[in-house]
């Protein structure tokens, strides 16, 4: 629907171009207009909008359309490009560590979908022949232990708590359950922590010194893909604080544009590694950058048009 | 320069306030060429995406202040920076309500809204601020996420209000049905009804929603009196597709929006307001029982302009 807007825009600007010749500047620069246009419909981060229609510009003014493109559909598969290289390479998945257990901090804003995805993250261990185990670190939202308990029966495997020690400590929480883990033979370690917002001092302190007891191979950062324009303030401090590994884009099932994954990355400088698809604990899958590209500009499998062209 | 290190320059700019950096800019624009013009907007406009207010809504907006600027000549910063707050601040008290002041007890309140946005937190503190005790019904009506009654009911203990909950899995039509009778028999003010987060294009869910919505009609003897979709503050554009969709399902009353205490400014809202008509009714501030307020359209531009916080503003 949005491609439909987008690609019709575009044909409008190139009304006067026929099929041949040489993208021209001033071709460029109004069918631009349009990208831009539908990049912050997409809630891409305006300042990384800016930076990705100059890189767009210097690559198209002056190319050659192709004869079996139009120039909108040429314009189109250049913009795709490029946010398919800036969203990052090939799928990276969970990068284990050399001596087992595995620990995979998850961190993020409140609601941003931690808790359901170390459960999936579990999940999607336990299918390839591992032994992930959970272990609570939220010791503040209202049943949010509980909850991952019953995510953990749901996927089969255990769930950790913190000892009498920890005694409302989520940092010892995190630690003991860590250990727990690693002591009952778990080759995967999945750290759930509370939501925190990046400009709560005490909190992300909190999480540091979390990191700084179970000494994660992976921090993962769980972003809702309908965040808006905050995506790149959000990952921007949480990269600063947590020394990221890696992002995870929940909430995937819906119409979100999902221009937050680029902000998110523009600004980590991280790959995105999974992607949530929706509740249930099997609906998590791994990243594609060139489809998110085509979210992002609305043209979902209109893709495949382009290619046949 | 690489991508990311001319991206983190720019970065670098805008940690210092905006609000500096505009009235700079449209000093600077004002002293050099005398007038509001088309490079002041162009700021102006970044301002506002920056706050998720949404392109065409900023278009809008910024086209009515070029007109006023013309006919009004708008020369000191002052003057255009409190033009442009009054105009975003008038489009959000058109529609301006307080909560439903129901025709008998027990008023009916119905939280709807996406994953995570913050709806049982809001039951929760709203159910505190009707009363609590003796004065309020919490109705469990999300069955289906891990330990979502247990959330509710920890609250309710909490707050001392009673949870009216079904096991896991049951109909969640049948819980609302449940508290509404419940806050009758019991004498209670208030039924403020919890449900599953879901996303609005998964159209079964949408049409269990309503279902919900009209079981509590059929046992209130009228619709629930607030049918507000709780939206969370860092929603980018998707905010008002949710608005669209959840209103075709549930005629919405008002918005509650959640989470700014944070940086996130929920522009967002504007476009709502401008397309659908509907009133931001309440707004979340933080994650304990006292953190909610009643929205104030003046706050909340000040805050979408990066001055002050929401928190205690009103007072
Ligand atoms: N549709 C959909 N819902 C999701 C997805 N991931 C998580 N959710 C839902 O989003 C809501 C929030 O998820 P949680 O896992 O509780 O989020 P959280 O980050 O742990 O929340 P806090 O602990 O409160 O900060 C729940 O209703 C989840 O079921 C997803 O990929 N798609
Ligand atoms: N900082 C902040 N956090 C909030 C606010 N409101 C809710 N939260 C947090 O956001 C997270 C999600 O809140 P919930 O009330 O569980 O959200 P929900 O909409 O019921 O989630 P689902 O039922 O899973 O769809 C929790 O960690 C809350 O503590 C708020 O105003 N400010
Ligand atoms: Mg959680
Ligand atoms: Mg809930």
């Amino acid at each position: 629907m949005a491609f439909e807007r987008l690609s019709e825009r575009l044909q409008a600007v190139f009304r006067q171009l026929s099929g041949r010749g040489k993208l021209g500047e001033r071709d460029v620069d109004e069918a631009l207009r349009e990208v831009r246009r539908a990049l912050l419909e997409a809630d891409v981060h305006f300042r990384v909008v800016k930076e990705v229609l100059e890189r767009i510009r210097a690559r198209a003014v002056g190319e050659e359309v192709l004869s079996s493109l139009t120039p909108a559909q040429q314009v189109i598969r250049i913009v795709r490009d490029e946010l398919t290289e800036l969203m990052g390479g090939a799928n990276q998945g969970i990068a284990f560590a050399p001596q087992p257990p595995t620990v995979i901090l998850l961190c993020g804003l409140q609601g941003s979908g931690k808790t359901t995805t170390a459960a999936k993250l579990a999940f999607r261990l336990k299918q390839q022949g591992r032994r992930p185990h959970l272990v609570a670190g939220d010791l503040y939202r209202p049943a949010a232990v509980e909850q991952l308990q019953v995510l953990a029966r749901q996927v089969g495997v255990p769930c950790h708590t913190g000892g009498p020690q920890a005694a409302g400590d989520a940092v010892e929480a995190a630690a003991q359950g860590v250990a727990a883990a690693t002591e009952q033979g778990a080759d995967a370690v999945l750290v759930d922590t509370a939501g925190r917002l990046q400009v709560d001092a005490e909190m992300m302190e909190e999480l540091r010194r979390t990191r700084d007891r179970v000494k994660p191979h992976e921090v993962l950062l769980v972003l809702d893909a309908m965040t808006g324009q905050e995506a790149l303030n959000v990952a921007r401090a949480f990269q600063e604080e947590m020394e990221l590994t890696g992002l995870v884009l929940t909430k995937t099932d819906g119409d979100a544009r999902g221009g937050a994954a680029l902000s998110a990355r523009a600004v980590t400088g991280r790959p995105i590694k999974f992607v949530g698809t929706g509740e249930r604990v099997e609906q998590l899958e791994p990243f594609h950058p060139d489809r998110m590209a085509s979210r992002i500009l609305g043209m979902g499998d209109v893709l495949t048009l382009i290619e046949r062209a | 320069m690489s991508f990311f290190d001319r991206l983190k320059q720019g970065l670098a700019r805008n940690r210092s306030g905006w609000v500096e950096q505009v009235r700079r800019t449209v000093t600077g624009a004002l002293r050099v060429r005398g007038r509001v013009d088309e490079e002041l907007l162009a700021e102006l406009e970044e301002s506002l995406l920056e706050a998720d207010v949404g392109l065409a809504a900023v278009e809008a907006v910024l086209e009515a202040l070029r007109q006023q600027a013309s006919a009004e000549g708008l020369r000191s910063p002052d003057q255009v920076l409190s033009a442009l707050r009054a105009l975003l601040a008038e489009e959000l008290r058109r529609h301006q309500q307080s909560l439903a002041t129901p025709p008998e007890a027990p008023g009916v309140i119905l939280l709807l809204g996406v994953n995570g946005s913050g709806k049982t937190t809001t039951a929760a503190k709203l159910a505190a601020q009707l009363g609590g005790a003796g004065q309020v019904i919490l109705g469990a009506c999300d069955t289906f996420r891990a330990a979502a009654g247990e959330q509710l009911q920890v609250w309710g203990d909490r707050i001392g209000v009673p949870v009216i909950r079904q096991e896991a899995g049951s109909d969640p039509a049948a819980v609302a049905f449940d508290t509404v009778q419940a806050a009758r028999a019991r004498g209670a003010r208030w039924a403020v009804l919890d449900t599953a987060g879901r996303l609005q294009t998964r159209s079964n869910l949408m049409s269990e929603l309503a279902k919900i919505h009209r079981v509590v009609e059929r046992a209130l003897g009228r619709p629930a009196d607030e049918r507000l979709l709780v939206l969370d503050a860092s929603v980018g554009q998707n905010g008002l597709s949710q608005a669209r969709l959840f209103g075709e399902s549930v005629p919405l009353t008002g918005l509650a929006v959640t989470k700014l205490d944070g940086t996130a400014r929920g522009g967002i809202v504007l476009a709502i307001t401008r397309e659908l008509a509907l009133p931001v009714k309440l707004i979340g501030v933080g994650e304990g029982v006292d953190d909610l307020q009643p929205f104030d359209a003046g706050t909340f531009v000040d805050a979408l302009f990066g001055e002050g916080s929401r928190s205690g503003a009103d007072a």
